[in-house]
């Protein structure tokens, strides 16, 4: 399966297995969505389900909110990640809050679900990574999958936790890993081995990271489309890195990051996202306080740059191999 | 820049409203229709047929006090005595937490004097079990579905007994087993999520409506928008309330758009059902709020619902009206006092008297006072008496993250830094 095949599969099952589980946003129902994750579902399981909303993302949350209130398990869609910021009132003020706030009275067990991220030409609203925007928030968990098995298994795990999830769809790679050099050809997902998707049902703890590759050289901690970016640097270089898929990113696995850092000594962290107060800021801070006597160089941060995302210059907007290579050698280089 | 054309220049609006600070008051400006008058259109009608009443005013209750015309909800006398005394309850509790703030026993208090029918009448007129998502200044709804005065004394306090753990601003209490939505002090944005509620309802083929309520100010927030168009989308078995009580803090109704248009007439751009009723007058409220369950519970989709009231006191215990309108307002509001009115219709019936009267303030009163005493043993606002101190750390998410258990650790730690022979009296 692809991506957009294995979240299409994820809410299948979920709609099939708990009668609570809705799905709702713009263009979901009849059309199926815009990247298709939708699609098929209206038809099986019905309009009550599975619906289109007005062009409103207030509205979408704000619905979603007071569905779970009444006990539903709503899914709502935001067409991008660049468009979550009408929303961003009702997810930070009272999705993330209503537990808090009513000592556990009010719930909202909603599952965001949103495509994220660059490499597509997408220019600037079409490309964001907004996930830190989320992960300062209290009372929010937010994942980002790298591969259709996790794809599957993350969401169905997010749609039965009992807490918001925004779950970020990296969609540079719905169709295919992107290993970042845009000017070769892109392979579909059948010819990479996380495209096996096992059937039926299954889920992926939220909270825990993933090895990618195991290596003493260096730590890699990455998520969504970087992951495969860096991986591919790193096996171009000859760099013997351990490369950790967060996964979720909050609540983020401390001890894999812990145990990782603790043996390889550098640590590196990709994002696309902007630099300053990114969440490549947070690991960096977590690294350091927590890992700090095993260190042996500064710890690197590769990401996006500090500007909104470009449409013609995106390639050297993104944090392509050249980047990455550049903190690999500084990581390594260091005595 | 300026002055290039050959153009008259333009001119920035910005509104003003009629009395400031020492002014004298009078409101012709405020047109009252006679009671009576209204049509009552079928609950089932065309949104459209509502119009009228959105440039209206839904009014029973006369100059004599008599209940006329076809808004009459015909109560009985006991309902309507019962009516009268949760109205007054809630002033009691009201004028009484008040003071509890004045004297240092909470942080904070809002009263909705001058309001009181906009909920507690609503209240009467929907089911124990329809949600309503509120906002801070509806205490009468749950007053009047018998929540005890005891644990909202406590939420005020944030004491040990307080169900929302101390973690909330007094007033905004969470009451789900009396089907009274967790309060937010984000405006408005319970008015979407009153429909979203709805549509699960409806999507569940449950009887069950639900109601929100905003006030005037908080309707040019986005959420308004939001809402309307959902629940109009979605046919919402929803009655969406906006309490014009005049004032948003210190800015009057005109910011929201009121100089040029009523806040009921917004319905009908969405295609919605709308009514403007005197909100003073506790048998319109009824009568209103019963017009629109019916509707929506028969499928015929949403309702809103200006309640036309003034804000006769301030916004909140942090707040001085005297600094930016006139203290005549409230006295020389046309619509009057809602406790009164009724008061005055039952007099009228011959089912109510002066001394009944005070003699249920008094009883009020004492109930009131015996209420705060019996919170005061489970301590008032800084004064020691909270809940466990991990509490803070509980409920963010179901099950605490390891952040949160180390940070949990850290509070802890420091307790016992600044309070050496401190523990933690319970887990």
């Amino acid at each position: 399966m692809n991506m957009i095949e294995a979240i299409n599969d994820a809410l299948d099952i979920m709609m099939a297995r708990d009668p609570d589980v809705v799905i709702m946003g713009e263009d979901v129902g009849y059309f199926g969505g815009v990247f298709r994750a939708t699609a098929g579902l209206q038809k099986k399981f019905g309009k009550n389900r599975v619906f289109d909303t007005p062009i409103n993302e207030c509205g979408i949350i704000g619905a979603a909110v007071g569905m779970a209130a009444y006990g539903l398990r709503p899914v709502p869609e935001i067409q991008f990640a660049d468009y979550i910021y009408p929303g961003y009132d009702q997810l930070v003020s009272e999705a993330a809050r209503l537990r808090y706030r009513s000592a556990g009275e009010f719930i909202a067990p909603i599952t965001v679900r949103s495509p994220f991220g660059g490499g597509i030409f997408g220019g600037q609203t079409h490309s964001q990574s907004p996930e830190a925007l989320f992960t300062h928030v209290a009372g929010l968990k937010v994942v980002i999958p790298s591969t259709p098995h996790d794809a599957k298994g993350l969401l169905i795990a997010a749609i039965e936790d009992n807490d918001p999830v925004i779950f970020f769809e990296p969609k540079r790679i719905y169709n295919g890993p992107f290993d970042g050099y845009y000017d070769k050809p892109v392979k579909p997902w059948n010819t990479h081995p996380d495209s096996q998707v096992p059937e039926g049902y299954y889920s992926i703890p939220l909270g825990k990271a993933r090895t990618v590759r195991e290596g003493e050289a260096m730590t890699v901690l990455a998520y969504g489309t970087m992951v495969h970016v860096a991986a591919a640097v790193c096996e171009e270089k000859g760099v013997d890195a351990e490369i950790i898929d967060l996964r979720t990113l909050a609540p983020i696995d401390i001890e894999a990051v812990e145990k990782s850092v603790e043996k390889t000594g550098r640590c590196m962290i990709v994002h696309e996202a902007t630099r300053t107060s990114g969440f490549g800021a947070e690991l960096s801070a977590l690294v350091q306080e927590r890992c700090f006597y095993h260190l042996e160089a500064p710890i690197e941060r590769v990401t996006g740059f500090d500007t909104p995302y470009p449409h013609s210059l995106e390639w050297a907007y993104f944090p392509g191999p050249v980047r990455i290579g550049e903190a690999i050698d500084r990581l390594l280089g260091a005595e | 820049m300026a002055g290039k054309r050959n153009l008259p220049p333009l001119e920035f609006y910005v509104p003003e409203p009629k009395f400031r600070p020492g002014d004298p008051v009078d409101f012709v400006h405020v047109n009252i229709p006679p009671a009576g008058a209204q049509p009552r259109p079928d609950e089932g009608c065309a949104a459209i047929e509502t119009s009228p009443l959105c440039y209206d005013l839904v009014r029973v209750l006369d100059e004599e006090h008599q209940a006329v015309g076809p808004w009459n909800p015909r109560l009985d006398a006991d309902t309507l005595r019962e009516m009268l005394r949760v109205m007054a309850r809630t002033r009691a509790f009201d004028d009484r937490m008040y003071r509890g703030q004045r004297q240092g026993k909470t942080s904070f208090y809002m009263k909705c004097t001058g309001e009181e029918a906009t909920s507690v009448a609503s209240a009467f007129a929907l089911a124990a079990d329809d949600m309503v998502f509120p906002s801070y200044r509806q205490q009468g709804i749950l007053l009047a579905r018998g929540y005890p005065m005891v644990e909202m004394i406590n939420q005020i306090y944030s004491n040990r007994a307080d169900r929302l753990k101390g973690r909330q601003l007094p007033i905004m209490y969470s009451a789900r087993d009396y089907s009274f939505f967790t309060i937010s002090g984000n405006l408005a944005t319970q008015f979407p999520q009153a429909v979203g509620w709805a549509l699960a309802s409806a999507s569940k083929g449950d009887s069950r409506i639900a109601t929100s309520f905003i006030g005037d100010g908080s309707s040019a927030e986005g959420d308004f928008h939001a809402a309307m168009t959902f629940a109009t989308v979605y046919n919402a078995p929803v009655i969406l309330n906006i309490v014009n009580n005049q004032w948003a803090i210190s800015s009057f109704s005109g910011f929201a758009g009121a100089e040029r248009t009523t806040f009921a007439a917004r319905a009908i751009g969405y295609g919605m059902a709308g009514l403007r009723v005197d909100g003073n007058d506790a048998l319109a409220v009824y009568a209103a709020t019963q017009w629109a369950a019916n509707r929506a519970r028969s499928n015929q989709g949403p309702t809103l619902i200006e309640h036309f009231t003034y804000r006769a006191e301030g916004h909140s215990t942090s707040d001085d009206p005297g600094q930016y309108r006139s203290a005549r307002e409230a006295e020389a509001w046309p619509l009057g006092d809602p406790i009164n009115r009724l008061k005055q219709h039952l007099c009228a019936l011959g089912e109510w008297d002066d001394e009944r009267h005070e003699a249920m303030d008094r009883e009020l009163a004492e109930e009131v006072k015996a209420a705060t005493k019996e919170a005061e043993k489970n301590g008032i606002l800084g004064h020691g008496l909270h809940h466990p101190f991990h509490t803070m750390f509980e409920d963010v998410y179901e099950e605490l993250p390891w952040n949160l258990e180390e940070q949990s650790e850290q509070a802890i730690r420091e307790r016992r830094i600044k309070w050496p022979s401190w523990k933690e009296y319970e887990k």
